[in-house]
């Protein structure tokens, strides 16, 4: 009886069962991996938020939260403007050439649209504690202000940027805004309305 | 050739029977139980596996409970906490149980998988049983990673935060997937809630179905013991290994002795330093989640703090992901680097010897580390003890090779 057996015939479709059901439970995943994404309502959330800067002093800054996260708005005035060049040979990436930590509107010295204003997150690059403003000079020699963090030791100068020989590998992000009057910044959209 | 254990197991007939002729309740009695043999020299270090069977059984019961009244939502966690604390009769025990509980079963783990290193238990033929032995301590991990985000304190909280960020570093996917492992675009009470389900169902059934797979071979194959050698190569002509004894009533007996002299610490714990001087639960974590700013100090628990001592010592995101999960991983591969010929420490000569002595120190100085701020001595120190971890194991291949080993003994001998 067995001799009949065509085993050959009987393998192609034991393989050709388990393959097609193995794609269907690949796409039976699907939704429930689909789920664990960012949920309609978190999405929403994480709108953009508008943020009035008309009477934010020169040097004073303030926090916002925009997606469960910090955001830095730095008012920084024409001191310390001035202490931005002294720390670039100290930086890792000066000229912000690394790609997606900032819009390409931000790609200067300044890190940001205006000169004056930097809107940088308040998420350290390194394992994303919250850095610290230390904005005054020193007491270290080459600490010419800006922000630290207090879990692993990262520096970042007064334009978020990365001090070299500490873990964070990137500068700090800055995140897509724009300015919808002179004194209102929109975060989370460079362009469009909120 | 009366055997002890044939009186013990329940006479044939009526009811027994009737289950018998079902379900093969006698036969796995005696399978498991009454008739598995374990050599008859085993010491005290043989007590920490059924020890971590407890705890798990105390984990599961007290977290049963504590879910009646926790509340895994980002506004009313911290504040449901305080509840069992306060308010629920008895809380304040239940949930003290269960924190000290999750310590003392990294302990009575950690103490377990030394007794494996000590007497070579995961040596052939009992690679498979240490392998399903890692995968029960990776899933502890994330037992207990999971876990500590629900009480919603600021350690809860930034301690997530920094170990989801590591996934970060992984190139290409590592963002998005961050963003599936948080549901949000940062640690939220969508966050919560699902390591809420992952720790009260996905990780505890994982837990219990590895841990009997590991039973399941440990019997296959029967345990190891503290002279390394195989006691089934001498068996008596009842087929009964002569230096076994079986499973009940005589290891049991002697087991509940330990798990009450276990007990008894166990409920000093609780009772008297169940926060352990901020070892067992941080102080940090007595203050709600603030999502604006990080406490001064971050350090996870003490059990995860080797690893992280690693990891901290590396000045480079990715290069220090890499290097903490090898640290993880590489005991995983302990049965292969191990070339000696012998098992037991007993047996094998001075550089394993010494080899294994420097692992423990290096291990307990990095956990040790691992809570410290972030200091440049303390960096320094951190990098010379991960050599040496590393070195454990990455050399383990070329000294156990040409360690001198002391010839073994073919049956079991007792020391003093």
């Amino acid at each position: 009886m067995t001799d009949d057996v065509d085993q050959k015939r009987r393998h192609f479709l034991t393989v050709a069962t388990a393959v097609t059901g193995g794609v269907g439970i690949a796409f039976a995943m699907y939704p429930f991996l689909a789920s664990l994404k960012p949920s309609a309502r978190a999405q929403a959330l994480g709108a953009p938020v508008e943020v009035p800067v008309g009477t934010l002093e020169p040097g004073e800054m303030i926090r916002v939260m925009w997606r469960g996260r910090v955001v830095f708005i730095l008012r920084r005035n024409e001191e310390m403007l001035s202490r931005l060049p002294l720390s670039t040979d100290l930086l890792v990436d000066p000229d912000s050439a690394k790609e997606d930590q900032q819009p390409e509107f931000a790609v200067n010295e300044y890190r940001s649209m205006k000169p004056e204003f930097l809107v940088v997150e308040g998420t350290c690059t390194h394992l994303g504690c919250a850095p610290i403003a230390q904005i005054d000079v020193g007491p270290a020699d080459d600490w010419f202000g800006g922000f630290f963090c207090p879990c692993h030791g990262s520096r970042f100068d007064l334009s978020g940027r990365v001090y070299k020989g500490v873990p964070a590998p990137d500068n700090l992000r800055v995140p897509p805004y724009r300015f919808i009057r002179e004194d209102l910044i929109m975060i989370g959209a460079d362009s469009g309305a909120a | 050739m009366a055997r002890i254990e044939s009186e013990i197991g329940v006479p044939k007939g009526g009811f027994m029977k009737w289950i018998d002729d079902r379900f093969p309740l006698t036969e796995t009695m005696q399978y498991h139980i009454t008739q598995y043999y374990a050599s008859k020299n085993f010491n005290w270090w043989y007590l920490f596996g059924v020890l971590a069977m407890v705890v798990l059984m105390i984990q599961l019961f007290t977290g049963i409970f504590l879910t009646m009244n926790y509340k895994p939502s980002a506004d009313e966690a911290f504040a449901s906490v305080e509840y069992i604390m306060r308010d629920v009769e008895w809380g304040w025990l239940i949930r003290y149980m269960h924190s000290t509980g999750a310590s003392f079963f990294f302990i009575v783990v950690y103490l377990h998988m030394f007794r494996a290193m000590l007497y070579g238990s995961y040596k052939k033929p009992r690679e498979l049983i240490w392998i399903i032995g890692m995968m029960i301590f990776f899933a502890l991990f994330a037992e207990a990673f999971s876990g500590y985000l629900l009480p919603w304190g600021q350690m809860s909280y930034w301690g997530a935060q920094v170990i989801i960020s590591l996934f970060g570093a992984i190139p290409a996917i590592g963002e998005t997937l961050v963003e599936y492992i948080r549901g949000d675009y940062s640690i939220s009470d969508i966050t919560l809630n699902r390591f809420f389900a992952l720790h009260v169902i996905l990780i505890p059934i994982a837990l219990i179905a590895l841990v009997f797979v590991h039973i399941v071979a440990l019997h296959h194959v029967g345990s190891n013991n503290p002279d390394g050698v195989e006691i089934k190569d001498h068996k008596g002509p009842d087929g009964i290994p002569l230096d076994g004894v079986a499973f009940h009533p005589y290891h049991t007996t002697k087991d509940l002795v330990g798990i009450i002299v276990f007990l008894m610490l166990f409920c000093a714990v609780v009772f008297f330093a169940p926060d352990m001087g901020g070892y067992f639960l941080e102080h940090a974590n007595f203050e709600a989640a603030n999502t604006m700013a990080t406490p001064e100090h971050i350090a996870p628990v003490w059990y995860f703090t080797p690893f992280y001592a690693i990891l901290r010592a590396v000045p480079d995101k990715l290069w220090g992901a890499i290097l903490m999960a090898s640290a993880v991983l590489l005991p995983l591969f302990l049965p292969w680097l191990d070339r000696s010929r012998v098992r037991s420490i007993r047996y094998r000569g001075w550089i394993y010897r010494l080899a294994l002595t420097l692992f423990v120190i290096s291990f307990a100085t990095l956990g040790w580390l691992g809570m410290q701020p972030v200091d440049s001595i303390y960096v320094i120190m951190s990098r010379i003890f991960s050599v040496v971890y590393f070195g454990f194991f990455l050399l383990m291949p070329y000294y156990t090779a040409i360690d001198k080993t002391k010839p073994v003994p073919d049956r079991v001998v007792y020391h003093g």
